[in-house]
């Protein structure tokens, strides 16, 4: 290599050493290696060699450049990842604050067992239906066996309108509207408001019921056991102790209540269960003859069964809920904690 | 019903505890509720004897006595009670006795007198809530006896929580022979000998109606000793059943009530005037009861009375004027069957619940009457002494309940509990439930007994049997019913889908009253016509809601009370109308929001929930149907005039109101910011459009954006609906994206920039064939709108 050309290397591979951005290793680059640089007015004087040195020589000086290339390359390269390395530490954020825009609510627990309870039953196949809330004395009452006098109207603290129009003390006047409007069988639930005239620790004067009943050619007392038993064991999600009381309905017969093991305690006995470790959460029975003759369905061709329970008394039990007087405050404290 | 378990255990006496026996009642429908101890915890209580007494030197008050409790000395007890005598027998309490409340009894002096024990009160031993003096024992108490065995205070009482159609078990003897039933025992009647008649006075008895009075007995006993006292042993199952004691006459009627399950009641005969009826009362008829109330007869009221007057509402209470006291010396005893039509609902139509009326509404055996007659009488005579005379008894065997063999078929038995029993096995069960059996070809014909009111029908004999073969022994199936696919509606929208977007744009659910208070109702929808609640619970919550804001609002208010500045809430649920007389009960969803749009962060300006923030969120609702609605500005009562709208649909049928509560209400009701609100018909909004493909098309589509002119009055919507109008095909989107006021635009004007997207599907569309649309669509919006292009 002459010496020339080895200085201008030299001279180069020094400047190069002392850039410190993209901008400056530009300038180096095009000083040598532009169109105009020193490398490239080294190639041009070649014209003015022989043939013979023009070889040797210019393999000499691409050589040269070629070596100054790699180290600009190098340098790039380097430069390039230090600025991104310098972009990315410049824009960090704290990636623990909070995201932007609205927040998602919840549903009112009561709303959320029914649906757990809806969904339950429709997996069976069984028809969600609504009624009026303003209901007449018929379906509220006489429908469902319950003259006027009979002593289980003093279980109904009734709301009234007038002699004949009450709000409804419980689901089952839908009971008696769908089987006048359809045909066995028959499986259906109605979730809704009840109300009962009533407001004390334990009490308020309105409350959610569902009431679900299944009318068919043959069904048992058995069948009601085990659609009951399937559903507590299904809500609770665990294989919780049943067991089934006889109790009195005027529209069921026989007529039962459904206790299961105190859910607070396992059925040792607490506060909550009175130390009886067992806890009241439905009633159920076989529909009452008189009941299919109020909607003309034959009792001796059809037989069903009818259970109701108290969606806040399940949601309370559910969650832990120790005042049924929250679910209507609609404090966001209390209605937050189920979202 | 409360009763002591040892009074039931008299008759029939299981092997089983307590628990048991508790476990076995409540197992066969008789929910007992409660088992508590018939006596508090206390010991070392003996009968004792005042066989001395002297006035004690230094104080007035109290008595220096000698008891004799059994022991080889007797004890001297210093006493301060003014019924202290000597022969007088009572509770002593000795050295050591632990009494109710952990009190201990230790030898000590009295104002310098030694005394070695207490003599006590009923209140002391944790029998009675207060107390005169002490308790005073029967002359024949057993001196040196424990008290608690004396008294059988080693008891427990246990509450039966009876359902209506158990009226049977109102009594000792109607729980004693179901106790028996569950196990298997034998068991008998209270005996007792039936006092003889020794005089031949009688009242005339006449009944007006005699289906509501099927039978009726009574009987005059005299030369009555009625300051006689109760003896302990029947205060005790009294007290036990929560009954005090009120003389031996009321005491002895009580007694058979709980004895026997039949109420019966004493007259003061000298206070009658002739003879005794039964009958309808006189409209107006006036009566003073025993607890000194005075109610105002009707015609549907039936009356005991005598030739004077209405003496006691009949089978409910008896009248003050003829009621016994202390001096009573002749008494007309009266023990009736009364029908359960005659009585149901008269007690609570007077306000009043009475073990009488509780037991005569359910039924009361109807071939009771002549037993618990002579039943009252020997225990009157024993305890009061008297001359009985004959028993005057008017019956109506026609009217009687008749008891009807019921048919009770084998494969009905199946059929409804799902299990198959032996014969023997059924007629063992009816046996012992002491119903007769005749066999038939296919089952039996069954007749229950008389006290059995609940029995009627095939349905009743199969409650039995689950019942005493035991519901959790009977089998359990798993669903085996058939099925039928299920619609899926598409045309219909799940409200539970628009509950879950409420939820997901930030509204938290909330359930409030049907029912709400009056002033707010008024305040928030004066316009309404309310339904009003005959009976409400409180003036707060009276009349049905005609708007779900009643509600979400007072809600709102509970949580700006308590330090919540970011309220957002939704309803789903019912209101009710009244138009023309007739009640409408409309599926409503209602949506409040105030306070900050976000809750507070740190990304984003903290801004005020306004308008169009709720409007967004029912345009949500609105987009998930696909259903194209409009809002129209339109004065709504509890709204500010300015900011709201009416929402319709497509057809013009009005779904809700949407917008700003009224300045006025929001001061008035106590908020200190905005409130919006927006209320939805549920059936209107959850119509689903059903969505019909059209073809994409091949061509670019060509955006233009116009700037119009228009006076301040023109809505938006005008524009578009100008513009939709047009009926221009390759038109497929017209959007509002600036309103501009200010310099360039005229006071009284605005300039609302518009842009449009057209698309042909059969060609690219031109220069010139877009300037002719947009030429014609300002023709049109200047003509109807008077709008003109901004230059």
């Amino acid at each position: 290599m002459s010496a020339i050309l080895e200085e201008i290397l030299a001279q180069a591979l020094k400047e190069l050493a002392t850039v410190s951005d993209l901008n400056e290793l530009d300038k180096v680059r095009v000083h040598y290696l532009g169109k105009k640089g020193l490398f490239t007015l080294q190639l041009k004087e070649l014209g003015n060699l022989d043939p013979e040195q023009r070889r040797s020589v210019g393999q000499i000086i691409n050589q040269a450049k070629e070596q100054l290339q790699q180290q600009l390359e190098a340098c790039k390269e380097q430069l390039e990842s230090a600025a991104l390395t310098a972009r990315l530490a410049s824009e960090s954020i704290d990636v623990t604050l909070p995201g932007r825009g609205q927040s998602v609510a919840g549903l009112h627990p009561v709303t959320t067992t029914l649906r757990r309870i809806s969904k339950i039953f429709a997996s069976v196949g069984f028809k969600v239906v609504e009624g009026p809330e303003i209901e007449d004395d018929y379906h509220n009452f006489e429908a469902l066996n319950i003259p006027a006098h009979h002593p289980a109207r003093a279980m109904h603290d009734t709301f009234y309108f007038d002699a004949h129009t009450v709000l409804r003390t419980h689901t089952s006047p839908v009971q008696i509207r769908t089987m006048e409007s359809e045909q066995p069988p028959l499986k259906v639930i109605a979730p809704g408001r009840v109300y009962r005239c009533d407001s004390d620790i334990t009490h308020t004067p309105m409350f959610h019921q569902v009431e679900g009943f299944l009318v068919d050619t043959d069904v048992s007392f058995a069948d009601l056991k085990g659609v009951i038993y399937e559903f507590l064991r299904a809500f609770f999600e665990k294989d919780i102790q049943v067991r089934f009381r006889p109790s009195y309905f005027p529209f069921t017969e026989p007529s039962a209540e459904v206790d299961i093991e105190c859910v607070m305690c396992s059925g040792k006995g607490c506060r909550v269960c009175s130390q009886t470790g067992w806890l009241e959460v439905m009633g159920c029975g076989m529909i009452h003859p008189a009941v299919f003759k109020s909607v003309n369905i034959d009792s001796e061709k059809y037989s069903g069964f009818a259970f109701g329970m108290g969606v806040e008394r399940l949601a309370m039990l559910r969650y832990g809920i120790n005042d049924l007087r929250l679910f209507f405050e609609n404090d966001l404290k209390f209605l937050e904690q189920f979202n | 019903m409360q009763i002591s378990l040892a009074w039931l255990r008299s008759y029939v006496d299981p092997a089983i505890d307590t628990e048991e026996l508790v476990e076995q009642l409540t197992m066969a429908g008789l929910e007992v509720d409660s088992v508590v101890p018939a006596a508090a915890q206390f010991n070392g209580v003996v009968i004792g004897e005042v066989i001395a007494m002297e006035q004690h030197p230094d104080a007035d008050r109290l008595r220096v006595c000698q008891v004799n409790v059994g022991t080889e000395e007797s004890l001297q007890i210093v006493c301060g009670a003014s019924n202290v005598r000597i022969g007088l027998k009572i509770p002593a309490a000795l050295c050591g006795a632990v009494l109710p409340g952990d009190f201990k009894i230790k030898k000590s002096k009295l104002r310098g007198i030694e005394s070695f024990g207490m003599l006590c009160s009923e209140k002391e031993l944790g029998l009675a809530t207060d107390a005169h003096g002490l308790m005073e024992l029967a002359t024949d108490a057993p001196i040196g006896v424990d008290i608690r065995d004396y008294l059988s205070l080693n008891d427990v009482i246990i509450e039966v929580d009876l359902t209506p159609n158990r009226a049977d078990c109102l009594c000792a003897e109607g729980l004693a022979r179901e106790i028996a039933v569950l196990n298997k025992l034998e068991w008998t009647t209270t005996a007792f000998t039936t006092i003889p008649v020794t005089h031949q006075n009688t009242l005339t008895v006449s009944i007006a109606d005699t289906t509501a009075c099927p039978r009726y007995l009574g009987r005059l006993i005299t030369g009555i000793n009625a300051s006689a006292i109760t003896p302990l042993w029947m205060q005790e199952r009294l007290r036990r059943s929560g009954i005090r004691s009120l003389g031996p006459l009321v005491d002895v009627t009580n007694y058979v009530l709980l004895e026997l399950g039949q109420p019966l009641h004493v007259f003061d005969a000298d206070k009658l005037t002739g003879n005794i009826s039964v009958r309808w009362a006189k409209e107006n008829e006036s009566l003073s009861l025993l607890n000194n109330q005075v109610i105002s007869l009707n015609n549907g009221s039936l009356v005991i009375a005598d030739d004077s007057k209405a003496l006691a509402l009949a089978g409910i209470m008896g009248g003050s004027e003829t009621a016994v006291s202390d001096q009573t010396q002749s008494v007309f005893l009266e023990c009736a069957f009364f029908a359960p039509l005659a009585i149901a609902g008269k007690a609570r139509d007077f306000g009043l619940h009475t073990d009488s009326s509780h037991r005569f509404e359910r039924g009361v055996d109807a071939s009771l009457q002549n037993r618990a007659i002579e039943r009252a009488t020997q225990l009157i005579v024993e305890i009061a002494g008297g001359s009985v005379g004959p028993i005057s008894e008017v019956t109506t065997e026609q009217t009687l309940p008749s008891r009807q063999p019921i048919l009770l078929r084998k494969q009905r038995i199946q059929k409804i509990l799902g299990i198959s029993l032996a014969d023997d096995q059924v007629i063992d069960i009816f046996k012992r439930l002491g119903m007769c059996i005749q066999i038939q070809a296919d089952g039996w014909l069954i007749s229950p007994p008389g006290f059995r009111f609940d029995i009627a029908i095939e349905a009743d004999l199969i409650e039995e049997i689950a019942r005493i073969y035991g519901y959790n022994n009977l089998p359990s199936s798993s669903l085996l019913m058939r099925s039928e696919l299920s619609t899926a509606t598409e045309a219909t929208l799940d409200l539970d889908r628009v509950k879950d977007l409420m939820v997901d744009r930030g509204y938290q659910e909330a359930i409030t009253y049907s029912f709400v208070d009056e002033e707010i109702q008024e305040t928030i929808a004066p316009e309404m016509e309310v339904i009003r609640l005959k009976n409400p619970i409180s003036s707060e919550l009276a009349v049905m809601r005609t708007t779900l804001w009643c509600g979400l609002l007072k809600a709102a208010l509970h949580n700006t009370n308590r330090q919540q500045n970011r309220v957002r809430l939704f309803e789903t649920g019912l209101r009710f109308i009244k138009t023309n007389d007739t009640t409408h009960q409309q599926k409503m969803l209602s949506g409040l929001a105030l306070g900050d749009v976000y809750s507070e962060q740190w990304g984003e300006q903290s801004r005020k929930v306004d308008f169009f923030d709720i409007k967004a969120d029912v345009e949500a609702i609105f987009s998930l149907t696909g259903c194209a609605v409009k809002f129209i500005a339109s004065p709504q009562t509890a709204l500010h005039l300015g900011q709201s709208a009416k929402i319709v649909t497509h057809e013009g049928e009005t779904i809700g109101y949407l917008g700003m509560l009224h300045p006025i209400l929001e001061k008035k009701l106590g908020f200190d910011c905005p409130v919006f609100l927006f209320e939805l018909d549920q059936d209107l909004i959850l119509n689903k459009r059903i969505p019909v493909f059209k073809s994409l098309s091949k061509y670019p589509s060509v955006r233009r954006d116009l700037a119009l002119i228009v006076k301040e009055d023109v809505a938006a919507n005008d524009i578009i609906d100008c513009i939709k109008i047009s009926a221009e095909a390759t038109l497929q989107d017209a959007k509002v994206f600036d309103i501009y006021r200010g310099k360039g635009v005229e006071e009284g004007n605005k300039s609302v920039a518009l842009c449009l997207i057209f698309q042909n599907t059969t060609h690219t569309q031109t220069d010139t064939e877009i300037d002719a649309i947009i030429s014609k669509l300002l023709t049109l919006l200047s003509e109807k709108l008077n709008a003109k292009l901004r230059d």
